[in-house]
């Protein structure tokens, strides 16, 4: 009979279909999993609603269930329980890595511009703060452009939710 | 049924439409409806917006609005895609404001502003609705909005003292009122600095409406009836 733990350690080999560095447990994006008689439970809460990824991780999800011989139930959950702050301290250390800023901490209020333009956000690749906002829209909804006035490299970061 | 240029959608597959006495539902079936058709003209931009970095915004914020509007409808009946593409135009309870084609800057970005001035106000008092699906989903439209109020009050900024933008925001002012129910647009109108004047009020349509329906639904109602995608 297949166990939880199981489980989350086989989500955790699931890459993020649009930033393959991180796992979607390292995303922070499986909410639960409950394990009775077989029946394998899993909560998905999005990153973002409007994400093309979400069909793909639900298939997923429930593909590596089914190899474990459970039956999957994937729920996704459409409310405020994902924030950026669910990504796990591996998941932002292999952001980092690959070269994405990880997001800053979440705050009772929503980010402002501000905050976007502030001079906190630190270049992925030689950890300096002289970084500037390029662009708050990116590749993917998730994302922000900056750009590194030391190191001169553009780079990706993460929006705050 | 079916064909392309058949303005006849798979009635067979539309859901019950809620109520329309239940004033919550219609509220929540308006919010889709709208965030359905912004998101429609806000990726007419994809390709030609005159920055390269707006040809990003645009498109990103309109995957963010369509996601809104297809959780929204799910939040609503059991088939997105249906309650989407399958009504007929007159059925969509979207505000005049969002059919409009607006291929202009100036008028593009007046839109943005007073949608998400007003949207603001609307999904604030969401926040707190008896019902934790609306209120959760709410929190979580909410953050995501927050980048798309920084994208409009940027812009606002840059063009607010220039005379096509001024026409702009005056023309469209009496969709903007639309948007929102009488009781709130005096939250609109302190805001956006301008005096309530006559809405115009969602439920009535533009003409921009049916031609944007004709192309939003095209696919689906070419496709035959059980297709798979």
């Amino acid at each position: 009979m297949v166990t939880a733990q199981q489980v989350w350690n086989a989500l955790d080999e699931i890459p993020d279909p649009e930033i393959p560095v991180i796992s979607l447990v390292d995303l922070g994006v499986i909410r639960s999993v409950d394990v009775r008689d077989g029946h394998v439970h899993v909560e998905l809460t999005p990153t973002f609603l409007g994400c093309p990824a979400l069909e793909m991780m639900k298939h997923a999800l429930e593909e590596k269930v089914s190899a474990l011989g459970g039956e999957p139930e994937v729920q996704v959950i459409q409310d405020d329980s994902w924030s950026t702050d669910r990504i796990t301290p591996a998941g932002r250390e292999k952001l980092r890595a690959a070269g994405f800023a990880p997001p800053a901490p979440r705050e009772a209020s929503a980010p402002t511009l501000v905050q976007l333009q502030a001079k906190v956000h630190r270049c992925p690749y030689c950890g300096s703060t002289e970084t500037r906002l390029e662009n708050i829209f990116g590749p993917t909804p998730c994302r922000s452009l900056r750009y590194c006035e030391s190191c001169r490299q553009p780079f990706e970061q993460f929006k705050t939710i | 049924m079916g064909g392309v240029g058949s303005t006849e959608p798979h009635r067979s597959d539309v859901p019950a439409l809620p109520a329309r006495r239940d004033s919550q539902q219609e509220l929540l079936l308006g919010l889709a409806d709208d965030e359905l058709v912004i998101g429609w003209r806000d990726s007419e931009w994809t390709g030609i917006a005159p920055l390269l970095e707006e040809d990003v915004a645009f498109s990103s914020i309109a995957q963010n609005e369509i996601g809104h509007a297809r959780a929204l409808y799910e939040l609503l009946g059991d088939d997105a895609d249906a309650l989407a593409f399958d009504r007929r135009p007159d059925e969509y309870r979207c505000a005049p404001l969002v059919e409009l084609p607006l291929l202009e800057w100036a008028h593009t970005i007046a839109r943005r502003w007073l949608y998400e001035t007003a949207d603001e106000i609307r999904i604030t008092a969401l926040l707190d609705d008896d019902d934790p699906g609306v209120a959760g989903l709410a929190a979580k439209i909410n953050r995501e909005e927050a980048y798309h109020r920084m994208h409009a009050e940027m812009w606002r900024e840059r063009l607010a003292d220039t005379p096509q933008f001024r026409a702009a925001v005056e023309e469209l002012w009496p969709y903007a009122l639309g948007v929102l129910p009488p009781e709130q647009r005096g939250a609109l109108a302190a805001r956006v600095g301008l005096e309530e004047a006559d809405a115009f009020e969602r439920g009535t349509h533009t003409d921009g409406l049916a031609e944007l329906w004709e192309e939003m639904t095209m696919v689906r109602r070419s496709a035959p009836a059980g297709a798979q995608w």
